[in-house]
């Protein structure tokens, strides 16, 4: 099956006027124009699927996703009920949802489809999927904006989503549904008094559509904290549609960028705005922000057991390994193991050597860590017992090498990193000594200030693979 | 016509979870047990509510979010379903209420005139938030009594917790005096927890009362000295301290349900019946009752006598 691929971005506004109310004000009628130009573009664009992230529907458990294959209802807005109901049947991709999930979960983050009658989709959403694709000419896909999500979080969803669109196969219309300033005036107010809350909202906006109408996804991305300082009302913690849309489009500027409308709803910035990638040059970029791969927030509050499934990671292969099996550069992970807590393997081979990467005390399934953590939830130490660290530390090495054809005692290098130097050599060193004395490979020890999660040892080990 | 009187302040936390766990007919999900003691406490306030002649509840939720004023529903009647957008999996409720749409309108009337920018809401298709039918339940089962139900006027997120404050006190004291004008005998319910700050993922089981506690300890500490506040009957203090509580602890209370409802008491200077605290997915759940029979004050719209 060919990859599949984003064939368009679109930036939508939110609010039902344009739906509902187009005639009662010029701004509103332009944009309900503009919706009805990016419907005609995704046409041209040739998409099967439309994939719509509305900051309006906040999800708090994970990420949600649109999973009922004809959700139908008459919405009402909370606000401008006023204004009329907002009766939809919509046609969801519920394969492409559940794909949504198993991308979003490969990559570390919590997430579900949620497929029940009558579920509360969101203005924006309605809006959106009412206006660009008002016949159900297209199956659609629905997202969720997760209240707590963060920078990272949601490009690791962008990334996630992007992973299911190559994996189904087809091309899409990505669609984020969001204001830019979304100050509304909070008081009632006539069509005719209609204009952008403030003048330095106006300003943001239009330097915000200045970048976007030069395909400039990835530089607003990396403004989005700025944005939300400036110009967003403080409901959730960041302004995260550009993350997201750069997450999905790949993090670049090279697109060809198109301002289709840029008006006020009741004092809220609302545009239109195309994007369409380009293959004919790289674009540029102001600067750069890292970012990650995969999610591996702190938000796992509740104690959780790691089941052996759940322990996998589809990016990296996983099974037992004979030599014969064992080629040149391949990686590998044990389940027999403690999950990694990034993107890596377990080990990987370069000639006759086998690179662990760094093996900490955490218990395989239950992640549990011998001799306590250092810390809780909160960043209070706590106290250890390193001694207990370090045994289930070099254990957990021993399981490594012995699932990859190698043995304790093919160890030629240890790197070991400790958190407490003081507190924690003399018990460390103890229990090396009952493992290593025999065997000597040669080692370093090294003071850091913290380890990825609340360990207190961690080591790195080559080994040679036995003939 | 005048004469009437808020007889009862309630604090009704609305978590789905407690619906779910009943299993009401009207609730689709059902669940094994769990969150036992907090039902309790909601089996001790509607005992408490029996010995309590009312009309009318009047309830303020934190999920009507209105960004535009505060708005009031206006039809005498709303029919359809209701689907947590968080606990879909909890919640789908088939509710079937009436509405006080007089005593809605005089509110409505009464805070307009106090300079606050209100609306009636009077779209039939409009769909009930979940906080409201869930508190509504859990203090009147058999739903009975009509309500009147106002939306959380979100100046929060525009302006500050202060800001929001002062509108909620001004809503309180519209409430008092529509009420007193009805000639209408009232409870007035706050929906809403203490402390906010919840598990962002849930247990396999939901009902997995071994995964329940609350998220942090300076959560509780919060909780306890709110608690004891309202049990020592000092409530204008707790206003006071309402900002810092609510960004302390990411609280509900900043949806401004507690502070009408305080302020529509009058701030009750006597003690509280704290029925039962607890947590759910780590948040903190206080039921309480202020009897107005309590009150030693002349108060008009509030005193019995």
């Amino acid at each position: 099956m060919t990859e599949g691929e984003v064939v368009l971005g679109l930036f939508v506004p939110a609010h039902p006027h344009p739906l509902l109310c187009p005639e009662k004000n010029p701004g509103w009628a332009r944009l309900r124009e503009a919706y009805e130009q990016a419907r005609m573009i995704i046409e041209e664009s040739e998409a099967e699927l439309i994939l719509v992230y509305s900051t309006l529907w906040t999800s708090i458990i994970g990420h949600q996703f649109q999973g009922l294959k004809e959700p139908e209802w008459v919405h009402v807005d909370h606000d401008f009920h006023y204004l009329g109901s907002m009766p939809y049947k919509f046609q969801i991709d519920t394969d492409f949802a559940d794909e949504l999930v198993i991308s979003a979960k490969s990559r570390g983050l919590e997430s579900r489809v949620v497929s029940y009658y009558g579920f509360p989709i969101d203005t924006g959403s309605v809006v959106a999927l009412s206006l660009l694709n008002p016949d159900n000419r297209l199956p659609s896909g629905i997202c969720s904006s997760n209240m707590y999500s963060n920078r990272a979080e949601t490009i690791v969803l962008g990334k996630s989503a992007n992973d299911a669109i190559k994996k189904s196969g087809k091309k899409v219309a990505v669609v984020v549904v969001s204001s830019l300033s979304n100050r509304m005036f909070t008081d009632k107010i006539e069509p005719h008094q209609e204009k952008i809350h403030s003048q330095k909202d106006d300003e943001w906006n239009r330097k915000i559509l200045e970048f976007l109408g030069e395909g400039r996804l990835e530089d607003v991305s990396q403004l989005s904290r700025e944005i939300h300082q400036q110009i967003r009302v403080q409901k959730v913690v960041a302004f995260k549609p550009m993350w997201w849309l750069a997450g999905v489009m790949g993090q670049h500027n090279n697109f060809a960028g198109k301002v289709h409308a840029y008006e006020s709803v009741h004092g809220a910035g609302c545009a239109v705005v195309s994007l369409i990638p380009k293959l004919d040059d790289v674009g540029d970029k102001e600067y750069d922000e890292d970012d990650v791969e995969t999610y591996r927030g702190d938000r796992n509050v509740l104690d959780t057991i790691i089941t052996e499934n759940e322990n996998e990671d589809p990016h990296i292969q996983n099974e037992d390994l004979s030599e014969e099996n064992l080629s040149e550069g391949e990686k590998f992970s044990s389940s027999r193991a403690p999950k990694p807590v990034g993107a890596y393997p377990h080990a990987r081979r370069v000639g006759d050597l086998l690179y662990l990467s760094g093996v900490g005390p955490r218990q395989p399934k239950s992640n549990a860590i011998p001799g306590g953590p250092v810390k809780d939830s909160t960043g209070k130490k706590l106290n250890y017992n390193m001694k207990a660290q370090t045994i289930a530390c070099i254990e957990n090495v021993k399981t490594i090498l012995e699932d990859s054809g190698s043995s304790m005692e093919d160890i030629v290098d240890i790197t070991s990193f400790l958190i407490d130097m003081d507190r924690d050599f003399e018990d460390y060193n103890t229990i090396y000594a009952e493992y290593f004395n025999e065997i000597q490979p040669t080692r370093t020890t090294l003071e850091i200030s913290a380890l990825p999660t609340a360990i207190a040892v961690e080591m790195k080990v080559i080994a040679k693979l036995n003939k | 016509m005048g004469g009437g009187r808020i007889v009862a302040g309630l604090l009704a936390p609305h978590p789905p979870h407690l619906v779910y766990a009943e299993n009401p007919p009207q609730n689709e999900p059902k669940a094994e047990c769990g969150w036992e003691s907090l039902r309790w406490g909601y089996e001790r306030l509607r005992k408490q509510l029996e010995n309590i002649d009312y009309d009318v509840i009047v309830i303020l939720s934190p999920h009507w979010q209105t960004y535009v004023g505060t708005h009031f529903l206006g039809l005498e009647n709303f029919k359809s379903l209701s689907v947590d957008p968080i606990f879909p999996n909890l919640f789908r409720y088939h509710y079937d209420l009436n509405i006080d749409v007089e005593l809605a309108k005089m509110i409505h009337d009464e805070a307009e005139s106090d300079g606050l920018s209100v609306r009636m809401m009077e779209n039939p298709d409009f769909r009930v938030d979940y906080g409201t039918i869930t508190s509504c339940h859990l203090t009147n089962p058999k739903w009975n009594k009509p309500i009147v139900s106002i939306s959380s006027n979100r100046s929060v997120h525009y302006y500050s917790v202060e800001v929001m404050q002062e509108m909620m006190v001004k809503l309180g004291e519209a409430t008092r005096k529509a009420i007193w004008k009805s000639g209408k005998k009232a409870v007035v319910i706050s929906s809403n927890s203490l402390s906010h700050r919840h598990f962002v993922n849930e247990s396999e089981v939901p009902e997995d009362m071994s995964k329940e506690h609350i998220t942090n300890h300076s959560q509780y500490l919060w909780d306890m000295k709110i608690i004891d506040m309202m049990k020592k009957g000092k409530t204008k203090e707790l206003i006071e301290m309402m900002p810092e509580f609510t960004e302390q602890t990411v609280a509900e209370t900043d949806g401004g349900a507690l502070t009408w409802m305080l302020s529509s008491l009058d701030y009750p200077t006597y003690p509280a019946t704290i029925h039962e605290y607890g947590t759910i997915i780590g948040t903190g759940n206080a039921i309480a009752t202020w009897d107005t029979n309590d009150e030693k004050r002349n108060i008009q719209g509030v005193s019995s006598k």
